[in-house]
């Protein structure tokens, strides 16, 4: 019953073209010898040295590693709370304002978010660094960590907990125990999710930091605002790089997981 | 107790970093600009009393709203913006239609792997992305280059710094956002209605816009606004795609406070871009829920 016609098959593969050609040209041409990033001049990988012994470059991508760590790490408890609030905790007052606030930050603009966060900060005297930018990105990757982590808490089967603790289990265990490696994959897709929107982020960081601290894609902006260099392009090749590996990893471990979960529930299923 | 925590703590981290720079972002669209560090006033002094509050609230005024009637720049950046993201919400459905389509129509146990080419640029640099099209539409750029290769130009053409640039630009990121919710859509779509209606004297074209536009009308609609709210607030794309002649008032907002340093003005740019969002919000929301209800 599959009719996969040639139109099917032209939108596939022109799709899929526009989609990942300005990728790949721009991967090809950062090993272009030639200055000029539209000559090809031959095969050289003389922008990755430059790169590598840019010390600006390499702080920023440090300042920027540890914003990510340290925000995504927070943001993913605050976030798994938040949607344990959501779906578990009931009524209580103020929820409405609580999911409110839980679904504004995904659809706000960005200059806003960035805006009024560093007017509070003016407003309290917080010095603005690499701690202002961390305070900003968990609150935003908080909530996107909230939505995702509830969506698989709703079709948790809660009487799994109320079972550990029927068992004698304490409220505390129940949760490590049972709930918590349930939700596993997608408090992880969580974190990776809130670690690669703040790697990403150019614009709420613009806001809230201050002369210390400059991240990657604060570097990247400024250096791109003047036209096209090779050596961005050979620093998108890495990122590029590292976030292709890192989901086609990541989507491995979760295919495989759920193999093992789907035989697991077979096992469990089969009468004794 | 522990029940008051779980809530009390992320409860408390967003009234502080979410609900009061709003609050705070209100009241300074609200002072009049001053050359002081910060450079806006009144200040709150809540050690002053009542008297200093009253006072306080006496000098907040809508001046900063009147200036925005009056100065056409804001205006025409508000409808421009939300020109350029309508126009671009209709490309990109335009473009990521067939591929939704096509997905859903695709064997089985190629539609993961297709879901995740379509989901893997997501995950990259939204920046990275945006800037790959600079080295592609400049003036000696490859797609220039093509053109002139082929013949099908003689003199190449102004692209990059013109709003087809932004178009492209925006139509290229925000793709996924419109393929996804189309495609889950369609691949719900039981496929003998097709034929039911094909069997019923329908051709195939007429099947495709009674059948399977109305069972993807959900899809379309969340993919649409998905495209259609972040695009309103673009701030990258305009910036370094667009031109002088690019008027969003994301940029707009951006100048104001980083260029102007006028922090009253460039708040009163945001509340009233808040308030223009908050109809589309509600709308989208709106139709999620009736989705919802609808899957019982």
């Amino acid at each position: 019953m599959n009719r996969f016609s040639w139109f099917n098959a032209t939108s596939l593969t022109l799709g899929f073209a526009f989609l990942y050609m300005p990728m790949i040209i721009l991967v090809i041409y950062s090993f272009n010898a030639s200055k000029l990033v539209t000559v090809w001049a031959g095969f050289s990988t003389q922008w990755y040295g430059e790169l590598f012994r840019n010390e600006e470059f390499l702080n920023a991508a440090w300042v920027t590693l540890k914003v990510a760590v340290m925000s995504s790490s927070i943001a993913t408890v605050l976030g798994t709370m938040a949607a344990l609030v959501l779906v578990r905790a009931g009524r209580f007052s103020g929820r409405t304002l609580f999911s409110g606030m839980i679904y504004a930050p995904l659809v706000m603009p960005e200059v806003i978010t960035g805006l009024s966060l560093l007017l509070l900060f003016i407003g309290i005297g917080l010095d603005r660094g690499v701690l202002t930018i961390v305070l900003a990105h968990t609150t935003f990757s908080m909530c996107y960590v909230s939505v995702v982590v509830s969506s698989r808490l709703v079709s948790f089967d809660q009487s799994l907990e109320e079972a550990a603790l029927d068992l004698g289990c304490s409220a505390y265990d129940a949760f490590r125990l049972v709930t918590l490696p349930i939700i596993a994959p997608a408090v992880i897709s969580g974190w990776l999710l809130a670690f690669t929107l703040s790697l990403d982020d150019l614009v709420i960081a613009s806001f809230t930091t201050g002369p210390s601290a400059t991240t990657l894609p604060i570097k990247i902006f400024s250096a791109v605002r003047l036209g096209v260099s090779p050596e961005i392009n050979a620093l998108s090749t890495i990122m590029i790089g590292i976030v292709t590996v890192g989901v086609i990893t990541a989507s491995l471990i979760t295919k495989q997981a759920a193999v093992r979960q789907a035989r697991d529930e077979r096992m469990a299923e089969r009468p004794a | 107790m522990r029940r008051f925590l779980l809530i009390a703590v992320p409860y408390l981290w967003l009234v502080a970093l979410f609900l009061i720079p709003f609050a705070i972002v209100l009241k300074i669209s609200l002072s009049d600009v001053a050359l002081a560090r910060p450079p806006y006033m009144p200040q709150l002094d809540i050690s002053g009393g009542w008297e200093a509050i009253r006072s306080f609230f006496s000098a907040l005024d809508f001046e900063n709203f009147v200036f925005l009637t009056s100065d056409d720049l804001y205006w025409k950046a508000y409808l421009s913006s939300l020109q350029i993201a309508a126009i671009s919400t209709v490309l990109t459905l335009i473009v990521g239609y067939p591929i939704a389509y096509a997905m859903a129509r695709s064997a089985p146990e190629w539609r993961p792997t297709l879901l995740m080419l379509v989901i893997l640029p997501f995950w990259t640099s939204f920046l990275i992305r945006v800037y790959a099209w600079m080295g592609i539409l400049s003036n000696e750029g490859l797609l220039n280059q093509f053109l002139l290769w082929t013949g099908i130009i003689s003199e190449p053409l102004t692209i990059l710094n013109t709003n087809a640039a932004v178009y492209i630009g925006i139509v290229y990121t925000y793709l996924p956002f419109m393929i996804l919710p189309i495609y889950s859509a369609l691949e719900r779509m039981d496929e003998s209605l097709l034929e039911a209606a094909v069997d019923l004297g329908c051709s195939r074209l007429s099947a495709f816009w009674l059948v399977t536009i109305p069972l993807s009308k959900n899809g379309i609609i969340a993919g649409c606004f998905l495209v259609f709210i972040p695009v309103i607030g673009e701030f990258v794309i305009p910036s370094l795609l667009g031109g002088s002649g690019t008027l969003m008032i994301g940029k707009v907002l951006w100048e104001e406070f980083f260029s102007n340093r006028d922090w009253p003005v460039a708040s009163a740019v945001a509340v009233i871009l808040l308030l223009i969002l908050v109809i589309p919000i509600i709308l989208f929301q709106r139709n999620e829920q009736k989705q919802r209800e609808a899957e019982g």
